[in-house]
């Protein structure tokens, strides 16, 4: 289960506002974290990973704690188990798909089963220039999902794309999450991306939840 | 006209122990501005800039200083290593160092902070750490800061002629570089030679910032 708890001013612009955000989120869900631009969803998602540092909370999961403000606990990215996928993608335009996941995954065998499963597998030589929008959100998906985290985030993975792309690759996502069973956490300005694909939904208003889940920490 | 290869080899052989020796120097130090957030880092950022704008004999003087038998940084190379810096070869390598120093840390700085964050953070999330990062992710997305950094750096010290009198004095075969060979070609009225000289630097100088042009254009492109 992960559980979180994370407090951080932020500031969007010329205003600050304060993201008070707490949930529990058991194995295998896929919790949608929806708002408008600038309420804080995508900072949620980089404290999880530990690319931020929030003021105050607690990330714990499964019992091992990723970040404790009052005991001076902060896991680096490295050393928690997430999968992150950039809202552009993040690829390493000096190698080709097949080096970007096997740069995460342990071993060529598990590399060549996320080809598979991401529908790559004729693609695997090609470098990120010579993919479409689609073609690189699967890549980042299947390296995300390379050293298999126990928790999955996606930032607005399906936004640069078009409506049909968006759809189709929406399934396919619910589809490998389902297939893995990886905690994911999909960030999201589109209610109707999260109603389709998320088994729940955290509603956020200028850093603040609408409804709150029950104080865990 | 007089024409001795010797100058030509001095210089060469400084370029390359600077362009060299400033390349290990600089990169850890461009990684660590690169990614400090300190208050000390303008600082130290400011200090490793000064030559760029000090007078060269100003700097050459206290290089000089430093270097000479009574100087601290001197005296330890004499009695640890039985190696006198002023006056010699090593010496004016120091002094090229020094003074090429901000060349290649701005263009190894500019280079890592050309890579994007995000592919840094991308590296971060997938479980590798700062050094592999560096190698794995930043090193091959900065190949145009690093070749920058090398010829900008090489073609700088080929031209050095301030701080390599000061230091190292014109001593044929040992600190006589190409630039103060021209200086003295010029100072004898030997204008034929100094041509030649010059002429030389200034190919040799133009070929290193072409292919550098021609090898950023190539990146761009892809």
């Amino acid at each position: 289960m992960l559980h979180f708890y994370v407090a951080m001013r932020l500031r969007a612009g010329e205003r600050t506002f304060d993201l008070e955000v707490e949930y529990a989120l058991t194995k295998g869900s896929f919790l949608g974290v929806r708002g408008p631009s600038g309420s804080g969803k995508t900072t949620l998602l980089r404290c999880i990973a530990g690319l931020e540092r929030p003021d105050d909370g607690r990330i714990d999961l499964d019992g091992q704690t990723w970040f404790d403000a009052r005991r001076r606990v902060f896991l680096p990215p490295q050393k928690r188990s997430v999968g992150l996928v950039f809202q552009d993608y993040a690829l390493f335009p000096h190698m080709t798909v097949l080096g970007n996941i096997l740069y995460a995954a342990p071993d060529r065998e598990r590399a060549m089963e996320l080809l598979e499963l991401t529908r790559l597998t004729r693609e695997a030589r090609q470098f990120p220039r010579e993919l479409s929008g689609g073609q690189k959100q699967r890549v980042a998906l299947a390296r995300a999902l390379a050293r298999d985290p126990k928790v999955l985030l996606l930032d607005e993975p399906l936004s640069a794309l078009d409506e049909e792309l968006r759809e189709s690759l929406g399934a396919e996502l619910a589809r490998i999450q389902r297939e893995t069973g990886v905690t994911a956490i999909l960030v999201s300005h589109s209610r109707t991306e999260i109603g389709r694909l998320c088994s729940e939904v955290l509603e956020l208003s200028e850093g603040r939840m609408d409804a709150r889940s029950p104080r865990l920490f | 006209m007089k024409f001795d290869p010797v100058p030509f080899w001095v210089s060469f052989q400084l370029g390359l122990w600077v362009t060299g020796l400033l390349f290990l120097i600089c990169f850890p130090l461009a990684w660590v501005f690169s990614q400090a957030r300190g208050k000390w880092v303008p600082w130290v950022e400011s200090t490793a800039s000064l030559p760029l704008v000090l007078s060269p004999t100003v700097l050459g003087f206290y290089i000089l200083m430093l270097l000479s038998p009574r100087g601290a940084f001197g005296q330890f190379f004499l009695s640890v290593f039985h190696v006198r810096l002023a006056f010699s070869f090593p010496g004016i390598v120091f002094a090229g160092c020094v003074s090429s120093l901000p060349f290649m840390l701005t263009a190894l700085r500019t280079g890592i902070l050309a890579v994007p964050q995000h592919l840094l953070e991308a590296s971060y999330t997938l479980g590798k750490g700062r050094m592999e990062t560096l190698l794995r992710v930043v090193i091959p997305n900065m190949r145009t800061g690093i070749l920058a950094g090398i010829i900008n750096t090489f073609a700088h010290t080929l031209g050095e002629f301030g701080v390599v009198l000061m230091v190292g004095g014109s001593i044929p075969g040992v600190t006589k570089v190409v630039s103060i060979a021209v200086y003295e070609r010029v100072e004898s009225l030997d204008f034929g030679s100094a041509h030649l000289y010059a002429g030389i630097l200034v190919v040799v100088s133009y070929a290193g910032v072409l292919l550098l042009n021609r090898l950023q254009r190539q990146e761009r492109r892809r």
